[in-house]
């Protein structure tokens, strides 16, 4: 089991995130510390390492660090997480979209795409799949080949038509998938709209202009600095009156950015910009 | 026979309290939210195996039903004195080095999420001796491992009576383990907290 804690400590997790930073030009320093030090240790784990040897191949193994990647940052995710999140977005943020010619969909550490193909089921059934296009990123490239795809476990799928159902949403989940022996693959009507790239939150900038930006528990991995600074950059990404929305626990704590961002819906931290 | 004087003294040291409960806690932790004092002096929190509900049906009961300030655990909420914090479903708690909570969805842990050792690791790291912890029914292992992380850095720990609890596992494992410095009866855990 992953419960092990301790095996490092606070210097080495932070002499760990100066290589990270020095050899690959990555910046963890804005992680919260409990929940990389548990993604650390459980690394060691697997890999049956003392610190010496991740140092040792973090340093000198440029193979072992697009793995090490994977698994530092979280990448568990379901379709539909937070049906009442989707309902939401169906009341509240739905109509404002559909009057746009073109609606352009953000959605911030996408990991394997589960929110973005999400969101693009919404969307059709909204009658808004031929006009929006939704842009999935991420810092993982691994994951991003994932979300690509499009193609994932039946048994997966299947554990999110509960999900799927609370939503309130016609028909069932597995009605949106090609469904190919224990494969389920998303339509393509609905992957034509979706483009994944990778994109890095904290060292990379402002690359459209978006009606919507979904990015829904990054934050709860990042200290409140950061999540300032993101926070400054998706209000920069957004077009006048554009929409986001963060995970149901991660609220909008700086006062700056509260006059910025009006709260739509408290429960779903679903927010609008305001002013310019 | 009331609680003893050792564990009179160390549980009013405790400045954090972290209960696991699992299957067949509810009762207990329904009473224990009921007559803790509104002003117990101390930070109080709940790791609770449940479904991921949409509806968030024990939260609410709960927090309509305590004397002391409850709240549902947001992402980098401070840890307060004489507030009962309950750890959201479908996320693993953290606590931080600066005294805050912060939160995580990685995968479940003995398949459950929050996973009470999760919290009680955490907790140790952080707070060590500073805290109590108090192993409810259950029908698994977790909380066995992070309470002996908390025995450990010097936390007290109670397990409560299997023999007594709906579920005995959990606390058994936790014993099992050598995790408890104390097995309690429910009647011996109130006689405590009311102390």
């Amino acid at each position: 089991m992953d419960t092990a804690q301790g095996i490092i400590s606070n210097a080495q997790v932070q002499e760990l995130i100066d290589i990270v930073r020095k050899v690959h030009g990555f910046d963890f320093s804005g992680y919260t510390k409990a929940s990389l030090k548990r993604r650390l240790t459980r690394i060691m784990l697997l890999n049956k390492f003392e610190f010496y040897d991740l140092k040792h191949v973090l340093i000198n193994d440029s193979d072992f660090f697009q793995g090490f990647l994977e698994e530092i940052t979280v990448n568990v995710t379901e379709m539909f997480r937070d049906p009442s999140f989707y309902k939401a977005v169906n009341a509240q943020v739905v109509p404002y979209l559909s009057t746009y010619q073109h609606v352009k969909i953000w959605s911030a550490g996408c990991s394997t795409g589960e929110e973005v193909y999400s969101m693009a089921i919404l969307l059709n059934e909204a009658g808004l799949g031929k006009k929006s296009f939704i842009y999935g990123t991420d810092i993982n490239t691994e994951v991003l080949r994932e979300a690509r795809k499009g193609i994932y476990s039946l048994r997966n799928i299947k554990s999110y038509a509960e999900n799927y159902q609370y939503t309130g949403l016609k028909g069932s989940i597995t009605d949106h998938f090609t469904i190919l022996y224990d494969a389920a693959s998303i339509h393509n009507e609905l992957k034509q709209n979706t483009l994944f790239s990778v994109h890095n939150l904290i060292s990379d900038t402002v690359f459209n202009e978006f009606q919507m930006i979904s990015c829904r528990n990054v934050f709860i991995y990042f200290e409140t600095f950061l999540q300032e600074r993101i926070l400054d950059l998706f209000y920069k990404s957004l077009c006048p009156l554009g929409y986001l929305c963060l995970g149901s626990k991660e609220t909008i704590r700086s006062d700056s950015f509260k006059s910025k961002f009006k709260v739509i819906n408290q429960k779903e931290n679903i927010y609008q910009k305001v002013g310019t | 026979m009331g609680p003893d004087k050792k564990l009179l003294e160390r549980w009013h040291d405790a400045q954090i309290v972290l209960f696991g409960g699992s299957a067949g806690s509810f009762k207990i932790l329904f009473r224990i939210i009921k007559d803790l004092p509104e002003k117990l002096g101390k930070t109080v929190i709940l790791i609770i195996h449940r479904k991921k509900n949409f509806f968030s049906e024990i939260e609410k009961l709960f927090s309509e039903n305590s004397r002391m300030y409850m709240r549902e655990i947001e992402d980098k909420d401070i840890l307060k004195t004489n507030t009962m914090y309950i750890a959201p479903a479908n996320y693993h708690t953290l606590i931080e080095d600066g005294g805050y909570f912060s939160l995580d969805v990685s995968e479940p842990v003995w398949y459950s999420k929050p996973s009470i050792d999760v919290t009680f690791e955490s907790a140790a790291e952080v707070y060590g001796n500073k805290c109590a912890a108090i192993l409810l029914s259950g029908a698994n292992q977790d909380g066995a491992g992070g309470m002996l992380k908390l025995r450990e850095s010097g936390a007290l720990t109670i397990a409560q009576e299997p023999a007594d609890a709906e579920m005995p596992e959990m606390p058994r494992s936790a014993i099992n383990l050598g995790a408890a410095d104390y097995i309690l009866t429910q009647d011996e855990i109130f006689k405590l907290l009311l102390s």
